[in-house]
């Protein structure tokens, strides 16, 4: 299939929007619905089609040299600024772009048909709004779709910012509700935050590199991410520092906080649990496998120039190994389920950029073989089978919010023995997520940690250890949902497999959980387009294994069967529990941060400096005006009399002065 | 006459028609007052669409000057005063703004009551005004179609206005008069030293051209005539008049004076106060830059506690018109490219804004935030257009707002001082503070639940209103998917400026 038809996988989703958007409301609710999943399907087919093209077919200049090269297909001018800089919108493929078009295409398809079943209710009619559904799911796959194939770094923040507002929309689905509202603003302006700092970072950039382009940042002369372009590009900053730090460094530091807008990184990532607000399988396509990884492609498009930037690496690193913690730790005490998957999320594409960050270990420049290249490609690998598994986790909890309607979690347990084959998709996530051989997930965060003992063993344990809580909060939530208790049955039907719509797709996501760790990522999607010569390390492997069964083992323990355990341990570590519960008191800090100091501090005083003063000002200008033409109304009388009166006085007077003047 | 070959003529002659021929109808007769404002309205959009053609027409044939379509009359030879016509590039694009709002404002005003018949009347005149001002090259013909437009707008909102008008229609219109008082000081002194030789003139062109404004004087007339322009422009602190003028105009007034009569300002600092004193507007700009730096951020946290629709588009409108002249003073092509696209962009999409709010307020009686709620379920139509309106001015890619303000911070970004580096971050920084007011704006108007069970009974948009909105969306929209288009006809504009800018100001990329 010619790379060119890349351009229908763009322009399908964009059609569809459209037209939903503007026919939509004419149509039934269950046709829009039809059409939404088959122009998903026809994107779907194409997407895989090219990206299988671009890896494995040949004479469409993808490979030369034996290096995989990145591919512009198409790219026309969208808005000059000047002659030489110039905004393109354009579509490139390269190993990361491909890979991430299979990723959208899986999971926006997944969630297309599975939205069939999830936004109708039990008998099967779609609800209120299903067309708008629709409509918004095409805008954010048309988005996100445009944000993987940028050429050039400006492409990237306009499809930020057009990810950003597909999410707004449908976080924001359930309008009426607060709740709902509330989150998707907070969504939209955390993100807006971010991406001031990404525009200050194009801006600071393409100052002084002169381009947007991906071309000429970091793809060489043989279409592979060059060391030596990257080079020169941070050279034509001329060695231009700011507050004793590179203008560069300070570019993509900014860059990266753009970055850790959309992924969540601490402390930016307080918008992502309230977006579990909207519905269950927007948070499956937008909140977990793709959206939300934004950021980590987005360092990784840029990799070489963080590479040589090493101060900016080694911020992404200690943020990244933070969150990836933190996140685990409030994952483990939640009862929500979304929330708990949701801060696993966070906690997982913290794996993501950690491992990024530690591929540039030894300082030195990314030598073709050996480990240091590891981490670019454990990530993008990571980032792969994360998606899939997470987006499975997603919609089996969507599944299970459906039947019990409840996202508590004390509403369900022993649902094993009503949804089998729910339970059965969720424990495959569960261990994928784990990192059991041979799910998914092992073998791609196996590789980050061999990565993160590369850079040094404190990263190596450290992530190690957030592997065993993943395991262990996994569990928790597996067992809370499907054993500790017979499930009491409170609705007057009992809660069941969901209709076809809806477990297909968790069928066929679990069967790629199962299988996905056997793609050859290290032939595929290496930093530099050559193969990676990995093998399996077995210290780490076998240790991380132990780390994730004593997890697992541990969460058997305790929530298996109910039991008083979990209650004591609360007991014991009250204040340690409640501060994780309630996440550590972020969302207060910016709570107090943005109403007592922006509103209450900045903006009400503006409002009242404005209205007092600068306008009182104007209005003191025309009453005195008003005033001094009252006191002085009199001597425009109309009386004759007074006139001549004044007259004469006026004229005796200038005499007087006269003989004044003369006399002296 | 020589002159009614000139197509431009015809953008001061068409609503001058359309005046006489609404004089004709009476009062009862609203069907014939609409079809001539619809008549007058439509071949004014023809005429813009078909000025556009032929500007590119002439820059595709070659044609480099810096005015096309010029021509002259005298009018008064002892002062040099010519009707002297002549559009480039930025003219062009602000005569097309002007023509799509007045379509849409007149279908906006469909339902106007009472005296529709002089509502119109006064309406056409106010666009004779804005157009006559976009064709003149002529100090004096400028400054005379200035007044034109600014005078009506006393009537049109003491008369039909709303809430507490007739103090809002006063501190407009004096304040305006105020500035120009200024500006015509201004003018009168530019004229003056309009030639070292003696031969005076009014012509914009023939005024740079012989560049003999005195240095010393420029530090004089520049002031008065940025200031004269920068207080319809709303530059901080000349911008009261906005909220309350806005908040009582009626809906197709405030459409027309937020979309196009605030662009004047901005056009009228860079054609005459920066083209003609390229000196004083270097030296001084550090002054301007500040005061509308404030505008920027100013009138984006004011914009976030008000309650009142209007009052919010108002000070939005300061904080957007303020980025328009602080792009303006950044004196590179690109950042001048990126203010006319504001200026296109902010015409429309606040005029969108204060006709949806119209329309709102029509069927509510309200523009209280706070007592209104849930109005996506009762009204989707005005809704959906509300939040295309709200994520145009927030800056959606896609939508004109985006594509206006990257140009701006671009360009602003490409003086590498750092005075006009901060000032660049902190107006960039307004794209965070915009999105929380529009974003508090449209949850509270159109989420959440419905606050007043009235409300329920309230009905969509008529036919004439969507077409109104349709008109605009459809133009916000044109503007942010292809910009480049935009861009091509305006950016060659600056260049004379530009180049009339270099001996002063040390401008990067040139």
């Amino acid at each position: 299939m010619p790379l060119s038809y890349t351009i229908a996988v763009i322009a399908i989703p964009l059609f569809m929007f459209l037209f939903l958007g503007l026919a939509g409301v004419k149509m039934s609710r269950k046709l829009t619905g039809v059409l939404g999943v088959l122009g998903m399907a026809v994107t779907t087919v194409i997407a895989y089609g090219v990206a299988l093209t671009y890896f494995f077919g040949t004479g469409q200049g993808q490979i030369a040299d034996g290096v995989r090269q990145a591919v512009t297909v198409f790219n026309p001018d969208w808005l000059s600024f000047t002659d030489t800089l110039v905004v393109r919108m354009g579509i490139l493929l390269d190993p990361i772009a491909a890979m991430m078009l299979i990723v959208v295409c899986t999971v926006s398809f997944m969630v297309h048909l599975y939205s069939l079943g999830y936004m109708s209710d039990h008998d099967g009619n779609p609800e209120e709004g299903f067309q708008r559904y629709y409509a918004f799911l095409a805008l954010f796959t048309f988005s996100m779709l445009g944000l993987v194939v940028a050429t050039n770094l400006f492409q990237i923040f306009v499809f930020f910012e057009m990810v950003g507002v597909s999410s707004y929309l449908l976080i924001g689905f359930y309008y009426s509700s607060p709740a709902a509202n509330h989150a998707s603003k907070k969504a939209f302006i955390v993100t807006r935050l971010a991406d001031l700092f990404f525009l200050l970072g194009i801006m600071i950039l393409s100052y002084y590199t002169g381009t947007f382009d991906f071309n000429q940042l970091v793809f060489g002369s043989n279409g592979a991410n060059d060391m030596a372009v990257a080079q020169s590009a941070i050279a034509s900053a001329g060695g231009a520092t700011f507050l004793g730090c590179s203008v560069t460094a300070w570019a993509l530091t900014f860059i990266f906080i753009g970055g850790a807008g959309k992924s969540a990184m601490y402390p930016l990532h307080i918008w992502l649990p309230d977006a579990m607000e909207g519905p269950t399988p927007v948070s499956a396509l937008i909140h977990a496998a793709t959206m939300v990884v934004a950021g980590v492609f987005l360092v990784a498009r840029l990799f070489p120039l963080y590479v040589i930037e090493q101060g900016a690496m080694e911020i992404i690193c200690v943020v990244g190994a933070f969150t990836a913690f933190y996140a685990a730790a409030i994952a483990c005490v939640q009862s929500d389920i979304k929330r708990a998957l949701a801060f696993s999320t966070i906690s997982q594409i913290a794996f993501m950029m950690t491992s990024l960050a530690v591929s540039s270990a030894d300082g030195a420049l990314i030598e073709i073989h050996g480990g240091t290249g590891l981490g670019y490609m454990a990530s993008m690998f990571h980032l792969f089978t994360h998606a899939m598994f997470k987006a499975l986790l997603f919609l089996c909890a969507g599944a299970i919010i459906h039947a019990v309607h409840s996202n508590e979690n004390d509403k369900m347990h022993g649902l094993h023995k009503f949804m089998p084959i729910t339970s059965i998709a969720f424990l495959i996530g569960c261990l994928a997520i784990a990192g059991i051989p041979p799910f998914a997930g092992f073998w791609s965060k196996d590789e980050i940690l061999v990565a993160a003992y590369h850079k040094g063993f404190f990263w190596g344990l450290w992530m190690s250890m957030v592997a065993g809580m993943t395991a262990f909060y996994m569990f928790r939530i597996y067992f809370l949902i499907f054993f500790w208790k017979k499930h009491e049955v409170h609705t007057h039907h009992a809660p069941k497999d969901q209709p076809w719509t809806m477990t297909l797709p968790l069928i066929i996501l679990a069967a790629v959980s199962v299988v996905a760790g056997f793609v050859p990522a290290h032939d595929l999607v290496t930093w530099n387009g050559h193969h990676l010569h990995t093998q399996l390390d077995w210290t780490v492997a076998g240790s991380s294994v132990a780390i994730a069964l004593v997890g697992i083992l541990l969460a058997y323990k305790l929530y298996f069967k109910e039991n008083d355990l979990p209650e004591r341990m609360k007991n014991a570590a009250s204040g340690l529990w409640t501060a994780a519960y309630h996440r550590f008191y972020m969302d207060e800090l910016y709570q107090f941060i943005t109403h007592k100091v922006i509103f209450q501090g900045i903006c009400v005083p503006i409002a009242w400096f404005d209205r007092h003063i600068i306008d009182g000002f104007f209005n003191m200008l025309a009453n005195a005006t008003g005033s001094a033409s009252f006191a002085i109304r009199r001597l425009q009388s109309g009386s004759v009399q007074s006139y001549v009166y004044i007259y004469l006085v006026g004229a005796l007077a200038l005499a007087a002065v006269t003989m004044v003047c003369v006399l002296i | 006459m020589e002159i009614f070959s000139n197509p431009l003529i015809y953008f001061v002659i068409i609503p001058m028609l359309t005046l006489l021929g609404l004089a004709f109808c009476n009062n009862r007769g609203i069907r014939a007052i609409r079809t001539v404002a619809v008549v007058g309205a439509v071949a004014l959009v023809a005429l813009a669409v078909y000025l556009v053609c032929l500007f590119l027409q002439a820059r595709g044939a070659g044609d480099t000057s810096e005015m096309i379509l010029q021509s002259k009359v005298t009018w008064y030879a002892p002062f040099n005063i010519e009707l002297a016509l002549g559009v480039d590039g930025v003219s062009v694009v602000m005569i097309l703004l002007s023509a799509f709002i007045v379509f849409a404002g007149v279908f906006a005003s469909w339902k106007m009551d009472p005296l529709p018949r002089q509502f119109f009347l006064w309406f056409f005149l106010l666009s004779t005004g804005v157009f006559g001002f976009f064709i003149s090259i002529d100090l004096f013909t400028m400054f005379m179609f200035y007044e034109v437009a600014l005078i009506p707008m006393y009537l049109l909102i003491g008369v039909w206005g709303s809430g507490n008008k007739n103090y809002s229609a006063m501190k407009l219109t004096l304040m305006l008069m105020g500035g120009s008082a200024f500006l015509m000081l201004g003018l009168i002194g530019i004229y003056f030293h309009s030639s070292a030789d003696g031969n005076l003139t009014m012509n914009i062109l023939d005024i740079a051209h012989n560049d003999a404004i005195p240095h010393q004087w420029q530090m004089y007339l520049f002031p008065l005539t940025f200031v004269g322009f920068g207080v319809l422009g709303a530059m901080f602190p000349f911008h009261t008049w906005s909220p309350d003028g806005h908040a009582s105009a009626p809906t197709a007034v405030s459409m027309l004076h937020a979309g196009v009569l605030m662009k004047l300002g901005g056009y009228g600092c860079f054609r005459i106060a920066i083209y003609l004193m390229p000196y004083a507007a270097s030296e001084l700009a550090w002054i301007f830059l500040t005061l509308t730096g404030i505008s920027i951020v100013y009138g984006a946290f004011s914009a976030c506690v008000q309650t009142d629709l209007k009052y919010i588009n108002a000070y939005s409108s300061v904080s957007h018109c303020g980025m328009v002249l602080f792009a303006i003073l950044m004196f590179n092509t690109t950042a001048m490219t990126g203010a006319v696209l504001q200026m296109l962009s902010h015409g429309l999409m606040t005029a969108l804004f204060f006709a949806l709010i119209g329309m709102i307020y029509g069927r509510t009686h309200t523009r209280d935030i706070r007592d209104m709620g849930g109005m996506m379920h009762i009204m989707p139509y005005l809704g959906v257009g509300y939040v295309l309106a709200g994520l145009a001015s927030l800056g959606l890619p896609g939508l004109s707002g985006f594509a206006a303000e990257m140009t701006i911070f671009f360009g602003s970004f490409e003086n590498a001082d750092l005075f006009r580096r901060v000032l660049t971050i902190i107006g960039a920084s307004s794209i965070v503070i915009t999105a929380v007011y529009i974003l508090r704006v449209v949850a509270k108007l159109l989420f959440g639940e419905v606050q007043d069970e009235h409300h329920r009974t309230l009905t969509d948009a008529s036919w004439e209103e969507r077409l109104s909105t349709a008109t605009l969306i459809v133009s916000v929209a044109i503007i942010g998917c292809f910009p480049n288009f935009f861009v091509n006809i305006i950016s060659d504009s600056f260049l004379p400026v530009v180049n009339a800018l270099k001996d002063y100001f040390p401008v990067a990329g040139l």
